[in-house]
C-alpha cells in the first residue's frame, strides 16, 4: 500500500514533470524539429548526392568501357586497313620487280634480241657471198654458152660458105683462087672445102626455104616428108601373131581353191602364235583385280632397328612424355590450310578492289 | 575487038595495079621516100585499092597503107580521116588469113601515136573484130591482132578498160601458151600494156589466170620475151600488196635474181623494177627478198650498169631500207652503202642523183649505227656539194637536203661532221652542230680532237641570233671547255692581246 500511496504521489509528480517537460518539449520541439528537418535534408542531400555521383562515376565508367571498346574497334578497323594497304604495297613492289625483269628478259629475247640480229646479219652476208658466188657461176656459164653457140654458129657459116664454093676447089693443073701459088701455105676455106663435100640442088632449095621465113604459102607439105606408102599387106585374113601366141602360152591361172595349200589353216594359226610371241614384251600375264599391294610384306629399315632392340629415335616422339602438361592442348599441326589469297582473284566484279 | 583483047585491057589494069601497090609497099619501107608518097598524095591512091577485086591487092594496099600510118602520125590522122577504118574492120571479120595480118597491122600503126587516134581505132568497133582474130589459128594473125591491142591499151586506162570489156584478157592469156615465140612476146607486152594502168584492169589479168603463165616463161632464153614477161610482172605488182603477194606467190623470186645477170640491159632493167615494185608495199615482202640474196644481187646489177638503167635497182634498195632498222641494216651489211656513193659520183643525170640521195638518206635516218655506216662512205661532203651546187634542180637540192637533214640527226661520227662544219650553209649547219654539241660533252678524246682540227675555231666565227637554237649549241659547245680556249679561239683575240700589250705600262 504505501508503495501505492507513493506512486500516486509520484504520479503527481510524474504529472508536473511530464507537463514541464512537456511544455519545454513543446517549446524545443519546432526547434528541434527544424533542427531534424535541417539535419534530415542535409542528410538526404548528401545521401541524394552520394548517390549520384555514385551514378556518375558509374556512368562514366561504361561510357569510358564503350568508348574504348568503340575506338578499338576502330583502332582495329584502321590497323587491319593499314596492314592490307602495307601488304599490297609490299605485293606491288614484288609484283613490279617481277615483272621487271620479265619485260627486260622478254625484250631482249623476243622484241630486240642482239644475238638473233647479229646472226641474221651474219647469216645474210653468208647467204649474200653464196647468192654473188652461184650468180657468178651462173653468168659464167651463160656466157660460155654463148661463147660456144656464136663459134658453132660461125663454124656454120664457114661450112656452108665451104659447101658452096666447092667449085673454087683447086685441082692438080689450077691451083683454086685459096690455093695460090704465090701464098705460102693454103687458105683454110681450101682445107675446109676439101673436107666437105659439096651441096646439091636439092638441098639448095631445102635450105633456102628454110632460112626464108616470110615465104607465103604453106611450107608444111613441103618440107615435111610423107608418110610411107605401107607396102606389103599380109595374105588373107590372118590373125595378129601377137594375139596368137599370147593365146598359145597362155600361163596357168588356178582358182583360190586350188592355190590354196591344205595345211593353210594350221599354217596360219602358227603363223598368228609365232606373232604374238614376238611381239610380247610382258613375260607375266595382266592380272585386273589383284590387290597387288597387299601381297608386299613390310620391309622394316635398318635405321630403327639394331641388332638388341628397337631404337626410341624415330618411334617415340618427346611430345609423349610430358603428357600432364599437355591434357586438354590439342596437337600441332603439320599441315597447313591452304593460303586462299588468290582464290578469288579474277572472280570479282569490279577492279576497284581485288581485295584478297 | 575479040573478048581476049578486052580481057587483055583487063588483065594489063590489074597488072598495073599489083605493080603500083608492091612498089609503093616496097618505097614505104623507107624513111626517106615517105615524105614524097605522102606529098604525092598515096593515101587517097590507095584508099580504093583497098576495095579491089583481087585479093592480093587489097593485102598489099593494106600492107602499104599500114607501113606509112607506122611512120608518123599525120598520116595515121589520114587515114582516120579518110574513112578507111570501117572498111578494114569489116574485112577483119570476113578475109583470109593475109588480110587479117594486114589489116590489124594498119590497125596497130594508127593506134600507137596517140590516144585520140586510138580512140577513133575503137570507136570504129575494131576491139570486137581484133579480139575475133585472137581466137584464129594462124599465130601470125593472132600476133597482129595481139600488137595492135596493145598498142590501142598502152595509151591511158579508158582505153585498156575498152580493150579488156572487148573480152581480149582471157584470149591474150591463151595466146602466151602457144609455143611461137614472136606470139609469146606480143602478147606479154599487151598483158603488161594492160596492166600498167590501174588496179582493177590489173586484178583482171590476174583473175584470167596471166601470173602462172608469166611466171613459167622467166627462164626462156629468150631475150625479148624476158624483157616483155618481167615489164609485164612488174607491172601487174605495183598497184597493191595483194597482187605484189600473188606474184610472189608465184614463186617467181629465186628464179628471177637469176636474170639479173643477162648480158641485156633491158631485160636487167624490168627486173629490177619488178623486184622494187614487190618490196615497196610491206616490209614482209621486203623481208623475202632480203632473205633470198636479192638485195646483194641488186646492189651487183647496179655497179654494172649504167644511167637510166640503174635507176630501179637504187630506188628499190631505198624503199627497202625505208620500212625498218633492221632492212636498213641488211643493205648496209650487203654493201649497199659504198655503191650509192659511187652512184653518187659517177652518175651525171639529176633525176639518178636525187633517187641515190633519197636511197642514202633512208639508209642512215634510222640509228647512229646506220647514220655512221653511211657517213664513213663518205657521202656527207658530196651531198652538201650537191645540195649548194646552183646547177642542181629543184628537186635534187630538196632531196638532198632531206637527206642530208635525216642523216645529220642520229650521226654521232665526229670525223665525218668535222668538214660539213666549214662548208655547210646555215640551215644545215645548225643541225651539225647539233650533233657536235649532244656529242662532245660525254667525250674528252672528241673534245680534243676538236679543238685540234680547227672545229672550235669555226665554231666561235658562226654568227647566231641569240636565242635561237643554233645559239644554245653554240653555248653547250662552248661550256665544255674552259673560258681561256673559246676566248682564245674567238674572232679578233689578236687584236684584243695586241691592244692590251699597247696599253701595257711597264712599271
Amino acid at each position: 500500500m504505501a508503495d501505492l500511496e507513493l506512486l500516486l504521489l509520484q504520479i503527481e509528480l510524474i504529472k508536473e514533470e511530464f507537463i514541464t517537460t512537456d511544455r519545454a518539449d513543446e517549446e524545443r520541439r519546432v526547434k528541434e524539429d527544424r533542427a531534424a528537418l535541417r539535419i534530415q535534408s542535409w542528410f538526404r542531400g548528401t545521401r541524394l548526392r552520394s548517390y549520384l555521383r555514385h551514378l556518375q562515376r558509374k556512368a562514366t565508367i561504361i561510357q569510358k568501357i564503350w568508348r574504348g571498346y568503340i575506338a578499338r574497334a576502330y583502332f582495329r578497323k584502321k590497323v587491319k586497313v593499314q596492314c592490307f594497304v602495307m601488304k599490297m604495297n609490299f605485293y606491288n613492289e614484288m609484283a613490279v620487280r617481277i615483272q621487271k625483269r620479265w619485260k627486260g628478259y622478254y625484250v631482249r629475247k623476243y622484241v630486240h634480241n642482239y644475238y638473233a640480229r647479229k646472226r641474221y646479219l651474219e647469216g645474210l652476208t653468208k647467204k649474200n657471198e653464196q647468192v654473188r658466188r652461184t650468180m657468178e657461176e651462173f653468168a659464167e656459164m651463160q656466157r660460155n654458152e654463148r661463147e660456144h653457140h656464136q663459134v658453132e654458129c660461125e663454124e656454120q657459116k664457114t661450112c656452108l660458105q665451104a659447101q658452096r664454093m666447092h667449085f673454087l676447089l683447086s685441082t692438080h693443073q689450077i691451083p683454086g683462087v685459096f690455093n695460090s701459088p704465090y701464098r705460102d701455105f693454103p687458105h683454110e676455106m681450101e682445107l675446109q672445102m676439101k673436107s666437105i663435100k659439096p651441096l646439091l640442088v636439092k638441098d639448095i632449095q631445102q635450105k633456102r626455104q628454110a632460112m626464108d621465113p616470110s615465104a607465103p604459102g604453106d611450107t608444111f607439105l613441103k618440107t615435111r616428108p610423107l608418110p610411107p606408102i605401107p607396102s606389103k599387106k599380109p595374105q588373107g585374113p590372118f590373125r595378129d601373131p601377137a594375139t596368137v601366141l599370147q593365146q598359145r602360152y597362155r600361163p596357168l591361172e588356178p582358182t583360190l581353191r586350188v592355190a590354196t595349200s591344205i595345211t593353210d589353216l594350221e599354217e596360219a594359226r602358227e603363223e598368228l602364235r609365232r606373232g604374238e610371241w614376238r611381239g610380247r614384251i610382258i613375260d607375266h600375264a595382266f592380272q585386273p583385280f589383284s590387290h597387288a599391294h597387299k601381297n608386299k610384306k613390310y620391309e622394316r629399315s635398318i635405321h630403327t632397328t639394331s641388332s638388341f632392340e628397337r631404337l626410341a629415335y624415330g618411334t617415340v616422339y618427346f611430345r609423349e612424355e610430358n603428357q600432364e602438361k599437355l591434357r586438354g592442348k590439342k596437337p600441332f599441326k603439320s599441315i597447313f590450310t591452304t593460303c586462299n589469297v588468290f582464290d578469288k582473284f579474277g572472280q570479282l566484279y569490279s577492279n576497284a578492289g581485288k581485295i584478297v | 575487038m575479040s573478048q581476049r583483047q578486052v580481057l587483055q585491057v583487063f588483065e594489063q589494069y590489074q597488072k598495073a595495079r599489083t605493080q603500083f601497090v608492091q612498089t609503093i609497099a616496097e618505097l614505104a619501107t623507107r624513111p626517106q621516100n615517105i615524105e614524097t608518097l605522102q606529098n604525092a598524095g598515096v593515101l587517097s591512091l590507095l584508099r580504093p585499092l583497098l576495095l579491089d577485086v583481087v585479093p592480093t591487092i587489097q593485102q598489099t594496099a593494106a600492107l602499104a597503107l599500114g607501113r606509112l600510118a607506122n611512120h608518123n602520125d599525120d598520116l595515121a590522122e589520114a587515114v582516120v580521116k579518110g574513112d578507111v577504118l570501117p572498111q578494114l574492120v569489116y574485112s577483119l571479120a570476113e578475109q583470109n588469113r593475109f588480110y587479117k595480118k594486114a589489116a590489124a597491122f594498119v590497125l596497130r600503126a594508127v593506134g600507137k601515136h596517140s590516144p585520140q587516134l586510138a580512140q577513133a581505132v575503137v570507136d570504129c568497133g575494131a576491139l570486137d573484130a581484133l579480139v575475133a582474130c585472137l581466137e584464129e589459128f594462124d599465130p601470125g594473125v593472132k600476133e597482129a591482132a595481139a600488137w595492135a591491142l596493145g598498142n590501142i591499151a598502152r595509151h591511158n586506162g579508158e582505153l585498156s578498160q575498152a580493150v579488156v570489156d572487148a573480152g581480149a584478157v582471157p584470149l591474150l592469156v591463151l595466146c602466151i601458151q602457144e609455143p611461137e615465140l614472136a606470139l609469146k612476146r606480143i602478147a606479154a607486152s599487151a598483158l603488161s600494156d594492160v596492166s600498167k594502168h590501174s588496179p582493177e584492169l590489173a586484178q583482171t589479168v590476174v583473175d584470167a589466170g596471166a601470173i602462172a603463165h608469166l611466171a613459167q616463161m622467166i627462164l626462156n632464153p629468150d631475150t625479148k620475151l624476158k624483157r616483155q614477161v618481167f615489164s609485164a610482172l612488174g607491172q601487174i605488182s605495183k598497184h597493191s600488196v595483194d597482187l605484189a603477194e600473188m606474184v610472189v606467190e608465184a614463186e617467181v623470186f629465186p628464179a628471177a635474181l637469176a636474170c639479173l645477170k643477162d648480158p641485156d640491159e633491158y631485160v636487167r632493167k624490168n627486173v629490177t623494177t619488178l623486184i622494187r615494185e614487190v618490196a615497196k608495199h610491206t616490209p614482209e615482202l621486203s623481208q623475202l627478198i632480203v632473205n633470198a640474196g636479192g638485195v646483194a644481187t641488186v646492189i651487183d646489177s647496179v655497179g654494172e650498169s649504167q644511167g637510166n638503167v640503174r635507176l630501179p635497182g637504187i630506188m628499190m634498195l631505198g624503199y627497202v631500207a625505208a620500212h625498218s632498222e633492221n632492212l636498213a641494216m641488211a643493205v648496209i651489211v650487203s654493201k649497199g652503202v659504198p655503191q650509192l656513193a659511187i652512184c653518187l659520183v659517177e652518175e651525171s643525170e639529176d633525176h639518178i642523183k636525187a633517187a641515190t640521195a633519197w636511197a642514202l638518206g633512208q639508209i642512215g635516218r634510222h640509228s647512229p649505227e646506220h647514220a655512221r655506216a653511211v657517213a664513213a662512205a663518205n657521202v656527207l661532203p658530196r651531198l652538201l656539194r650537191l645540195y649548194t651546187d646552183t646547177e642542181s634542180s629543184e628537186d635534187l637540192q630538196l632531196k638532198t637536203k632531206k637527206a642530208l637533214k635525216s642523216i645529220l640527226q642520229k650521226c654521232t661520227y665526229l670525223p665525218a661532221l668535222e668538214p660539213l662544219l666549214h662548208e655547210a650553209p646555215s640551215d644545215i649547219l645548225k643541225h651539225v652542230v647539233g650533233q657536235f654539241s649532244k656529242v662532245l660533252p660525254h667525250d674528252s678524246k672528241a673534245r680534243r680532237l676538236f679543238v685540234t682540227s680547227g672545229g672550235l675555231k669555226k665554231v666561235q666565227e658562226i654568227k647566231a641570233e641569240p636565242g635561237s637554237l643554233l645559239q644554245e649549241n653554240i653555248n653547250s659547245i662552248n661550256s665544255c671547255y674552259p673560258e681561256e680556249i673559246v676566248r682564245y679561239y674567238s674572232p679578233g683575240y689578236s687584236e684584243i692581246l695586241l691592244e692590251r700589250v699597247e696599253a701595257y705600262q711597264p712599271t
